[in-house]
């Protein structure tokens, strides 16, 4: 028996850009019209040439190309990629809802997807309407969904409201209930698109932890669209990187994460340079932010050191200035400051280079600034950068995964609960 | 390694083309609970709208009723053929009632359901379907009221018929729904790329109620101008409502006249479902 749920063979889809003909009826009679008569296409803009052959090259577009993977039964999948990347064209022609250009898709068993919950749901119709009609939509039956009713109802804690109308519903109890008819589905697979950017924290973990269920004790497969790396790196045990319609990795989720986080290319715009001396003797020159390897990027994942590369001038005669450092979070507010003495001895280079280590693990997904200073305490304040180089921490597995997006601090400590 | 059982396996596979003709009637009949649901919205959907709700139409046939009774027969003094010129208009245009709000619905249903095509999957052809069910209860309101009056006829006059012949309504509204989904489908599937192919839609089913024998029989038209006959004739729509009204209101059946809009359903139905299944598979991409 072959343990393969998806096998995706050479596919590709082609979008035609711009306008497809003229759009009504009248306009295309009107073209027609001045055709036959040996006119020209009033329709056609200026400068615009009507050269069939050139269609292949500049009219079409790629949105994915030559994409193969497969996906074993039980696997989830986690599918990463910056916007237009082609996610969210892999995942509607996996439901089947656009056809592709080349290639095609073998599926096992009965696909289901959650492209947005809620599809569907009428505002007349009562709590239980919507999540029969719902579920049918989804791809139940009348059967399966009666036996899965009560569970649905309690877990979206709408039991009281159930013969309701919709329309009446809160905006978070209309989502737990569409949520919840979805996550009740019984597909061998299941596609799941951003659905958890929605709802309180508190139901966000509950759907992490239904997903988690229906992969880890079903053996479902689920493959999983996400910006939140926090969730993605939760849920997912392999991941595939799509960047401009092809696969740019797959592979182990960790490093499927790592490699959507790197920097297209260095951007030298990126933190504090300062050429130009302005009479000074002791003066930053270049602070700019670096991962592990060096590389200089704004986005650090939740277990990455960061580095703060800073180089600076010393004037000859200064002694014992300190070099200090503040985190700021992203009110301005101050986090953590920290210090060290630059011992400025009378033969040594006036150029220093330091690179300052934040160590990785304490600092909540958020974002941050920095604020960097050489000064002598209460004596002078040679120079002074703040804010500098904002920095993003990503949630790439924290302990508060389940509450990514939400603002729950700054810092994470290893905080013990003790029952006494 | 065997690939052949392996190749077995696969429950589905996603490919660029596929057979148009395959009209994925297993497939559809897998949906029934959801085609059913759909039907059931509608109607619920329906009747909590408006405080007149149903009411109305009970209102629009009346209406619909008394204004072609005044202009068409007491006006213009067109013959009924010794029908009850009340019940006559009203047996029209209940049954043309029922084929245009069809045919209107069924020609958006692309352009309305574009959003929630856009994100689930299930057989495109369970909407309108389940548009041509809806309309059913719509028919059923309606037709309550002509019964209704066929009853105050017969006390008020002694005239009328009431008969075995009434098991023949459900051939002519199947027949109206059947032309109606063909249609309909057929423009849903053109309006995805001309837009103002709905507009164009909704003044021609006026002339073509006019052009359907709903407002006068066939038989009449016949006699005084043949030329303009021998066009309208070949109006599938005319046999329908002419033999549902002949049906209904005298117990006639005649089986020849049935036999053209009963090949005109047929046609237009695989022209439809041919244009649709073409036009579905990607039509989210132009819309």
């Amino acid at each position: 028996m072959s343990d393969i749920a998806i096998k995706v063979e050479n596919l590709s889809k082609q979008y035609r850009l711009g306008e497809i003909g003229t759009g009504t009826i009248s306009r295309d009679i009107d073209r027609w019209w001045h055709k036959i008569r040996g006119k020209e296409d009033p329709y056609l803009k200026i400068g615009e040439v009507n050269d069939r052959t050139q269609k292949g090259s500049s009219d079409f577009v790629w949105a994915l190309r030559d994409i193969n993977f497969e996906v074993k039964q039980g696997e989830v999948l986690g599918i990463i990629g910056r916007n237009g990347a082609g996610k969210s064209t892999l995942l509607k022609i996996l439901s089947s809802t656009t056809s592709p250009t080349l290639g095609e898709i073998k599926i096992k068993g009965k696909i289901a997807s959650l492209l947005e919950v809620g599809t569907g749901f009428h505002p007349d119709l009562t709590g239980r309407d919507n999540i029969y009609l719902n579920g049918a939509i989804l791809g139940m039956n009348k059967r399966e969904i009666t036996s899965k009713f009560d569970e649905i109802v309690q877990f979206s804690g709408v039991e009281k409201y159930i013969d309701t109308p919709v329309k009446r519903y809160s905006s978070g109890m209309y989502v737990r209930l569409a949520f919840g008819v979805a996550a009740h589905l019984e597909p061998d697979i299941l596609i799941v698109d951003e659905v958890l950017a929605v709802g309180d924290a508190e139901f966000q973990k509950k759907c992490l932890g239904k997903m988690k269920e229906v992969s880890v004790n079903d053996g479902r497969t689920v493959l999983f669209v996400s910006h939140q790396m926090g969730a993605i790196s939760q849920l997912c045990n392999n991941g595939i990187v799509l960047k401009n319609g092809s696969i740019a990795m797959m592979g182990p989720i960790k490093d499927a994460i790592n490699e959507y986080l790197k920097k297209d290319k260095t951007d030298e715009t990126v933190g504090y340079v300062n050429t130009k001396n302005s009479g000074k003797q002791t003066y930053f020159k270049k602070i700019i932010t670096q991962n592990e390897d060096q590389i200089i990027t704004e986005d650090f994942g939740f277990d990455e050191d960061i580095i703060i590369h800073c180089e600076f001038e010393i004037g000859k005669l200064e002694k014992n200035v300190l070099l200090g450092v503040t985190v700021l979070d992203k009110y301005g507010y101050w986090v953590s400051t920290a210090h060290l003495v630059i011992a400025n001895e009378d033969n040594s280079d006036t150029f220093k280079v330091y690179d300052i280590k934040i160590p990785k693990g304490i600092l909540a997904p958020n974002t941050y600034s920095f604020r960097i200073a050489l000064f002598k305490p209460h004596v002078i304040l040679y120079d002074l950068v703040d804010p500098v180089c904002p920095i993003r921490i990503i949630d790439t597995g924290s302990k508060m995964a389940h509450y990514e997006g939400m603002d729950y601090g700054n810092v994470i400590m290893d905080i013990e609960f003790n029952q006494v | 390694m065997n690939t052949q059982t392996i190749n077995n396996n696969w429950t589905k596979t996603i490919k660029p083309k596929v057979n148009a003709l395959d009209f994925k009637l297993a497939e559809i009949w897998s949906y029934r609970d959801l085609l059913f649901l759909f039907v059931k919205r509608d109607y619920v959907a329906l009747y909590k709208q408006t405080v007149l709700g149903p009411a109305w139409y009970f209102i629009q046939s009346a209406l619909g009723t008394l204004v072609s009774f005044l202009l068409f027969n007491v006006i213009a003094g067109i013959s009924t053929n010794g029908i009850n010129p009340v019940l006559f208009q009203m047996s029209g245009i209940i049954i043309w009632n029922y084929f245009a709000s069809s045919l209107l619905s069924c020609s958006t249903v692309f352009i309305k359901n574009a959003n929630i095509f856009g994100k689930v999957y299930f057989p495109r052809l369970i909407m309108p379907l389940s548009i041509i069910f809806s309309n059913i209860i719509q028919f059923g309101i309606q037709f309550t009221l002509i019964l209704a009056s066929i009853v105050y006829f017969f006390i008020k006059d002694h005239t009328g018929y009431f008969g075995l012949a009434w098991f023949m309504i459900p051939v002519y509204l199947f027949l109206m729904a059947g032309i109606g989904l063909g249609l309909g489908i057929l423009i849903s599937s053109l309006t995805t790329k001309y837009r103002d192919l709905t507009v164009l839609l909704n003044f021609g089913i006026q002339l073509l109620m006019y052009a359907s024998a709903v407002n006068y029989p066939l038989t009449s038209l016949k006699l005084k101008n043949s030329g303009l006959y021998s066009i309208l004739k070949w109006n599938p729509l005319s046999g329908v409502i002419d033999g549902f009204r002949n049906c209904l209101l005298l117990g006639k059946i005649n089986f020849d006249t049935l036999l053209y809009p009963f090949l005109f359903m047929i046609f237009s139905l695989l022209g439809g479902v041919l244009l649709f299944n073409k036009v579905e598979r990607d039509f989210m991409d132009t819309v």
